[in-house]
């Protein structure tokens, strides 16, 4: 008996591991020509470790605190051994999981991946879109560096703008009407305990989710399947489609490597509050798109300030699309085509304004 | 004209009139009706309230009468009483008098301002301005030409025509005038030459208040030209070490006995522009050459001079160029610019052991900066092997994937018995 | 794929496939986990000394004299007055940056570029500085002269 097959019946006998893993095993993925989309998924579970592995890391040698946080930073990329990689890896991954995650949400839009009755899947993941951006907002100050200082007090700004409850979110963000040294070290607990626990509680949630309902399939295909079964393709979960997705994730593992090494991540200058602010200070290309358009909306629409109707817009249309799957059913053919829209005018509004953003200066 | 000055009444009445048509003074401790109407006719008799408010007199408490005599308190044409000492416009030649029966008088400036100088009347009267004055000259400049009158700021103040910043340009309404200045035989380029030197760059530009501008080498009130022997005591106020390389040089013993204006010989006196190294070579900055014959020792001292400081510098821009190209490419430097700093420091050290004219000296520098420079350029591409060596590391890394991932591919294709297709 | 087409495949492909694969994990999991466990071993220098740095000895200090130190990555003034004191000034000065000194002929840090002059509080008092130098906090530990940065309120 080897060694694998030992371990088994060890844990058979224990825990009912083959009962346990039986279902696992009959796991299929519906093979169809845009199945290459389903492996998105996967890969921003895959970043989402290796930013967890060199976070945990990175906090050996980290010191939040504004006398401190710059200098540790720079501590990690010259005196540690690798530490430029680590910190590299971890910064470019995150860039590159926040990527994935927007290409993971625009593929279950377009591949209609929502409908009932994967709607809290959809919710659960939107849930841990956000917490990604939160994870990017407040890791993106951690090395306390001049960008990041006015990035984050440009950004901590805006939301001051909402209305009625904006100030007092403020003032909780910053930890005081400024961004200080206490901004730093909420953020670090933000990024390090806060959302790291949400964010578990939440994958936890949506992979539970995707495991009990199992792939979507395109509505299309979907109707033809359950008239002709014969014609439906699956692969097995074990150990066929893994393995392709564990080259995926090689592959993914590769281009990191060859990030970090080749465009190292910058450390930038000590951040000095009472300089004045550098030209050109815009937020992470994540939220370029957000920013440009309040920067193009004028100071004034009818009786209200531009940025503050900006603000809400964008707030109200982040809550309709929390809801996008409830839109679906909507008349006969109505919602798909609707959302459908929404979807194609949002990722086209997303890409032209990034773009915008970076070369309008 | 009777009836006017002999009705009571009527007068009264303008007054009444004058005092309610100038709604919105000021004056509510000292009493200067002069600005009443002299505030409304036309210049060159106007003086405006808001002008006369901003003149640091008015702002102590002095009035029009505290010049020019008469009676403030009176409303009418009687405040410019003779019985009151009025006097009227004052000449010109009775302007630094006037000026110095109060600011000479120590006991009397004390009241207002206990630091203030009061010796402005007896160094103008030693200054080229003063002397030609008392000659009789009042095209010169007298003290309202450069402080202004009545709406005169402290020097303090950036508005003031003698401010640091505004010095330059209050000299050169005269000194720059060529059709003003005919039969004083000296030349009018002195602001445009001062507008191309690196002081005017640091003063006007940079706004570094401690750059000399015209009176810091000229003086203020005693304005003169300093000596041909006081030229280098000007200019060592500020630049110490080449005063006393200089001091110990063979240049000076020369120069002083030819009656040549040390610093200014090589530097010029007004367009003081940066100096290059090429003021050591044989182009048209060349400076040396312009009194050195070629190939006497000096020519060939300045040719070893010239040529370490050129290594150095080449070695210098060497360094700094390799610690850029590793910096762009994404190395950790910051410690490596603390040294090259340094290194930066030697070679600007080297170019002010020039002044000592002593070429064995200028070597010392040039080789204590050559070893800073190395030291910097051995960083430098020590940062770049460490480049090299991770580059080596990825790519051997990205070898181990591209296995894995092949082997994957085969493993899977002998899994399913064709190429993996999702 | 049945386990008799499996067995038609050459043993000797299916030895390099095994192999491609083994080894190319095995390998690739060694050049994820060298470097880890190269960057879980602390560095031989504990601390950049951005904010506190070792600036001397006791014993090299004497009444009125002086220390260039590298603090963070600027350089810094370490002075005892003649009354035995302790001061930390930056050396950078605040006209043109060039690295200061200290005078004890003047009892004051001086500026060899433009002969600006501060006192030994770091204020300036002739000459073109503008600013005062930045000052640092300077605590002795045992027989060591610590300076730190002045903590942010």
């Amino acid at each position: 008996m080897s060694l694998f097959t030992g371990v088994q019946a060890w844990l058979d006998e224990r825990f009912h591991w083959a009962e346990l893993i039986g279902p696992l095993k009959k796991k299929t993925v519906p093979i169809h020509k845009l199945s290459y989309w389903y492996f998105l998924g996967g890969i921003t579970l895959f970043l989402f470790f290796i930013q967890v592995g060199t976070g945990i890391l990175l906090l050996l040698y980290y010191r939040p605190g504004a006398n401190e946080a710059f200098e540790s930073v720079q501590y990690i990329m010259t005196r540690v051994q690798f530490g430029w990689l680590i910190r590299s890896i971890h910064s470019w991954a995150a860039n590159l999981m926040i990527f994935t995650a927007f290409a993971h949400m625009f593929s279950v839009i377009f591949l209609r991946a929502y409908r009932k009755p994967r709607e809290l899947t959809w919710l659960s993941g939107m849930i841990l879109l956000f917490l990604a951006m939160g994870f990017g907002f407040s890791g993106y100050l951690l090395p306390w560096n001049t960008l990041a200082f006015f990035a984050t007090k440009v950004g901590t700004e805006i939301t001051g703008r909402v209305p009625v409850i904006g100030h007092s979110m403020m003032v909780f963000l910053r930890g005081g009407e400024e961004v200080t040294g206490a901004t730093l070290t909420r953020f670090f607990g933000f990024h390090v305990a806060v959302l790291p626990g949400l964010t578990a509680l939440f994958v936890l949630i949506h992979l539970g989710l995707v495991q009990y309902f199992g792939m979507s399939v395109p509505p299309g295909l979907e109707s033809r399947w359950k008239a002709s079964p014969g014609e439906a393709r699956q692969m097995k979960f074990f150990p066929n489609f893994l393995l392709r997705e564990l080259m995926a994730w090689y592959i993914a593992l590769g281009v990191l490597g060859a990030l970090a090494a080749i465009l190292p991540w910058e450390l930038g200058t000590k951040a000095d509050p009472f300089a004045a602010a550098p030209a050109g200070i815009r937020p992470e290309w994540y939220f370029m798109f957000m920013f440009q358009t309040l920067k193009e909306i004028p100071a004034k629409l009818w009786f209200m300030d531009g940025e503050v109707v900006g603000i809400l817009v964008f707030g109200f249309a982040g809550f309709l699309w929390l809801l996008l799957p409830f839109f679906d059913r909507l008349g006969r053919g109505r919602g798909r085509r609707l959302i459908m829209g929404a979807g194609l005018f949002a990722l086209s509004y997303i890409i032209a304004l990034t773009i915008y953003g970076y070369m309008a200066k | 004209m009777d009836t006017w000055r002999n009705n009571g009444f009527l007068r009264a009445l303008f007054v009444l009139l004058v005092v309610s048509a100038s709604a919105g003074k000021v004056f509510a401790q000292v009493q200067n009706t002069c600005l009443d109407c002299h505030g409304a006719l036309d210049p060159p008799l106007q003086v405006t309230e808001q002008q006369f408010s901003t003149d640091v007199h008015s702002q102590k408490g002095l009035t029009c009468a505290s010049c020019h005599g008469g009676d403030p308190a009176k409303a009418d044409m009687d405040a410019m009483s003779k019985a009151a000492g009025f006097r009227g416009k004052i000449q010109r030649s009775q302007i630094p008098e006037l000026c110095g029966h109060c600011h000479s008088d120590g006991a009397f400036m004390r009241n207002y301002n206990p630091s203030l100088q009061t010796d402005q009347l007896s160094q103008y009267k030693t200054s080229v301005h003063g002397k030609l004055f008392a000659k009789g000259d009042t095209k010169v400049a007298v003290c309202i030409d450069c402080h202004g009158v009545h709406g005169l700021r402290p020097a303090r103040d950036t508005r003031s025509k003698v401010h640091p910043l505004n010095i330059a340009q209050t000299c050169a309404h005269c000194h720059a005038d060529a059709s003003y200045m005919k039969g004083y035989r000296i030349p009018t380029d002195q602001f445009a030459q001062y507008s191309t030197s690196v002081h005017h760059d640091a003063l006007a530009v940079r706004g570094d208040l401690s750059a000399p501008t015209c009176t810091t080498c000229h003086g203020n009130h005693g304005a003169a030209p300093p000596g041909v022997d006081s030229v280098q005591n000007v200019c060592s106020k500020c630049h110490v070490f080449q005063d006393q390389m200089y001091e110990k040089s063979t240049h000076k013993a020369a120069f002083q006995s030819a009656g040549l204006p040390g610093c200014v010989v090589c530097h010029s006196n007004h367009g003081i522009t940066h100096p290059t190294d090429a003021k050591l070579g044989t182009g048209p900055q060349a400076t040396c050459m312009q009194c050195h014959k070629p190939g006497d020792v000096c020519d060939q001292a300045r040719v070893e001079m010239l040529t370490g400081l050129t290594r150095l510098d080449e070695a210098f821009k060497n360094a700094h160029n390799v610690l850029g190209l590793a910096e762009t490419s994404g190395m950790e430097v910051s410690q490596a610019r603390l040294d090259e700093d340094q290194a930066g420091d030697a070679l600007t050290k080297a170019r002010v052991t020039i002044h000592s004219f002593r070429q064995d000296l200028v070597d010392h520098d040039i080789k204590e900066g050559l070893q800073i420079a190395s030291k910097t350029l051995q960083t430098a591409q020590n940062a770049l092997a460490e480049r090299d060596y991770r580059r080596k590391g990825l790519g051997l890394a990205l070898v181990f994937i591209l296995m894995s991932v092949v082997g994957l591919f085969l493993y899977i294709r002998q899994l399913e018995g064709h190429a993996p297709k999702v | 794929m049945g386990l008799s087409e499996a067995a038609r495949i050459q043993p000797a492909r299916r030895r390099l496939v095994e192999l491609l694969l083994g080894g190319g994990v095995l390998s690739s999991i060694a050049a994820f986990v060298y470097p880890v466990l190269r960057y879980l071993i602390p560095p031989p220098v504990p601390d950049l000394g951005g904010d506190e740095v070792v600036a001397s000895k006791v014993a090299d200090m004497k009444p009125s004299s002086s220390k260039v130190f590298r603090f963070g990555t600027r350089p810094a003034l370490l002075l005892m007055t003649a009354e035995g004191e302790y001061r930390a000034l930056s050396a950078v000065c605040t006209h043109l940056s060039c690295t200061v000194q200290y005078r004890n002929d003047l009892h004051q840090v001086w500026c060899a570029c433009h002969n600006g002059l501060y006192d030994l509080t770091g204020r300036n008092v002739s000459g073109p500085p503008p600013r005062p130098l930045e000052t640092f906090q300077v605590h002795v530990r045992g027989d060591e002269i610590v300076v730190s940065r002045k903590r942010e309120a």
